[in-house]
């Protein structure tokens, strides 16, 4: 058994799985898959609807039981172990979450380390640790059930649930599918920062290209009937499509869909004029001439961005108050791809972005001219 | 009859003893009625689960019994178990039935999909799962039908007063109408009604402490 806090995934092989709910002779839902998925990688299963890429998913944990092949483990075949115990180190999230209503959130989270019968002080302090983790803090959260949580919330106690015995394989079936576009691109960035931490084996499953070719490490395509069209890194499939098939699913957009190769932080930023509430206004005319944007942004005592401030509407002297910043800048994470990024630039007034860590505090500018230059010389950005 | 005063207050203190003696007994015969209509409705509940075709002849059953006026009843039931507790909590018991196994199969139809599919995917066993997951989400919709029921059994109570029991019954048909007194059946009627909603407070009191988190959402 994984001990906690140790990082790590583990290899799942698919040895000619077949899958046929019917009696034999019916069409099968998976078709002879073989695909070995690496460890410490996040797998994306995507495809149309009927592709069998949940059911694949589900013969994992066993949840589903393949009618003929074989699938292992770090090498052990999952036939081998009794369901229920081979479930308790596999993660699992699910896009509704499913959490148990009748629980708080640690007791949700605290689900499978009672199961393994972990004693209360390791199941306690493992607790807090996750929570910490998915950033809900725990003072705040432990006690609450999740009927008053938000759908942001939810999923992270869903995602801090399915880490909690530290499972080597996490299953995660559609698990932003039922959020709205820009929470899904926030959890989606948490996740992949959490991911650069924990290095489990992710096993997506999507029906969205996009969150696909941002997610994975690797990309299965599936296609009607459960039959593996291609499996490679995103950049690969997006450079050298196998199939019409595949071509056609990825969308004529190839070329702008490469731009979600490439993140935020893989970009220089620009450093922006700093001011804060405060400082003094002739001194800050000073500043702002002599940087030659015309612009300042106005942070708060913790480095968040309040707004810009323009050199034009500055009054003469005094000290600069909040009320003088105009609002309103799109916020970037380092981990947004370069294709998210632009059409939030395009979307807002400002087409220059601030860059946030998972603090909020400010990390630079990003500008819609650096993005069409990556998009300009047409370079692949190395992956991050 | 008619130079009686209404109600005589002295009847009921120089009778108190009887009178706790007939509550007592109407709660036993009440809990003894719910707690083996329940065990009964719970076990029924579960094999309607795994065969779902049950449900239907089921509920035609348990509702053809509801239906069964308690007098015709008794008089079934007397060639076989005589005049004895028995006798009557058959018939109670019988009452009971129909609302339970509704509000039991109601109430575990009603954890959601997703829920299920989190504890299956997480490890739970069977009976682990039913017992751990299904049953305390299920908890509030059983303990409205437990309630139901509860009600109703305190009614039916006083009705096996016809065979020489009845709890409250007794006072309002034995001591009551057969001997024209009408304090006694004041007295019963009053107590019985009370039980019947102290009983509903109770229950509902007793689900709000045992499910917290069904008002979470409110918060």
């Amino acid at each position: 058994m994984t001990s906690p806090g140790r990082a790590g995934g583990a290899v799942v092989i698919f040895e000619h799985v077949t899958k046929r709910y019917g009696p034999p002779g019916t069409p099968p839902a998976v078709d002879d898959l073989s695909l070995v998925i690496p460890a410490g990688e996040i797998c994306v299963l995507v495809g149309p609807s009927g592709c069998g890429k949940t059911t694949t998913m589900r013969m994992i944990n066993r949840l589903v039981e393949p009618t003929s092949g074989r699938i292992t483990i770090d090498g052990q075949d999952v036939r081998d172990l009794p369901a229920v115990e081979l479930r308790r180190g596999i993660g699992y999230v699910i896009q509704q979450v499913g959490l148990f209503p009748h629980l708080t959130v640690s007791e949700n989270v605290a689900i499978v380390p009672r199961l393994l019968r972990w004693s209360e002080p390791r199941v306690r302090e493992r607790v807090e640790e996750l929570l910490e983790l998915v950033g809900l803090e725990p003072g705040a959260y432990r006690g609450r059930y999740p009927a008053s949580l938000s759908g942001g919330e939810r999923q992270r106690v869903g995602v801090a649930r399915a880490l909690a015995a530290d499972p080597p394989v996490m299953l995660m079936d559609e698990p932003f599918g039922a959020v709205d576009p820009i929470l899904r691109d926030r959890l989606q960035n948490e996740l992949l920062r959490l991911q650069a931490k924990v290095g489990k084996t992710i096993v997506f499953v999507t029906h969205d290209v996009d969150e696909a070719i941002k997610m994975a490490d690797r990309v299965a395509i599936l296609k009607r009937g459960g039959i593996l069209a291609q499996f490679d890194t995103p950049g690969a499939i997006l450079a050298a499509p196998a199939s019409e098939f595949v071509e056609h699913f990825v969308g004529a957009d190839r070329g702008l869909k490469r731009l979600s190769l490439a993140k935020v932080r893989d970009l220089r930023l620009i450093e922006p004029l700093i001011v804060r509430v405060g400082d003094a206004r002739a001194e800050l005319r000073r500043r702002m001439e002599a940087d030659g944007t015309g612009y300042a942004l106005l942070v708060d005592t913790a480095d968040r961005p309040i707004g810009w401030v323009d050199a034009a509407e500055l009054a003469a002297d005094g000290s600069l108050t909040e009320e003088e910043a105009t609002p309103g800048a799109p916020l970037l994470q380092p981990e947004t791809t370069l294709r998210d990024a632009l059409s939030t630039l395009l979307g807002s007034s400002v087409q220059l972005g601030v860059v946030t860590d998972e603090r909020d505090r400010v990390l630079g500018l990003l500008s819609v001219d650096a993005i069409s230059e990556v998009l300009r010389a047409n370079v692949t950005v190395p992956r991050s | 009859m008619n130079d009686q005063p209404f109600f005589r207050i002295d009847w009921v203190i120089d009778n108190l003893d009887q009178i706790a003696g007939r509550v007592g007994e109407h709660l036993v015969m009440t809990g003894i009625a719910i707690g083996v209509g329940l065990l009964i409705s719970f076990c029924l509940a579960l094999l309607i689960r795994r065969v779902r075709p049950l449900y239907g002849p089921t509920i035609a059953i348990t509702g053809a019994l509801y239906s069964i006026p308690s007098l015709a009843l008794f008089a079934l039931l007397i060639p076989i178990t005589g005049l004895s507790l028995l006798t009557a909590e058959i018939a109670l018991v019988s009452y009971t039935l129909l609302i339970l196994v509704r509000n039991i199969v109601a109430a575990l139809d009603g954890v959601p999909a997703e829920v299920l599919d989190a504890a299956d995917g997480m490890g739970f066993g069977a009976l682990e799962r039913l017992w751990r997951v299904e049953l305390p989400i299920a908890l509030p919709v059983i303990v409205a039908g437990i309630r139901i029921a509860t009600v109703t059994t305190i009614g039916l109570v006083t009705v096996t007063s016809l065979i020489g029991l009845g709890g409250l019954g007794y006072l309002i048909v034995n001591t009551g109408i057969n001997r024209f007194f009408a304090t006694s059946i004041y007295t019963g009627v009053a107590l019985s009604v009370a039980l019947a909603v102290l009983a509903d407070v109770g229950l509902e009191r007793l689900q709000r402490w045992l499910t917290p988190w069904a008002r979470a959402g409110q918060a």
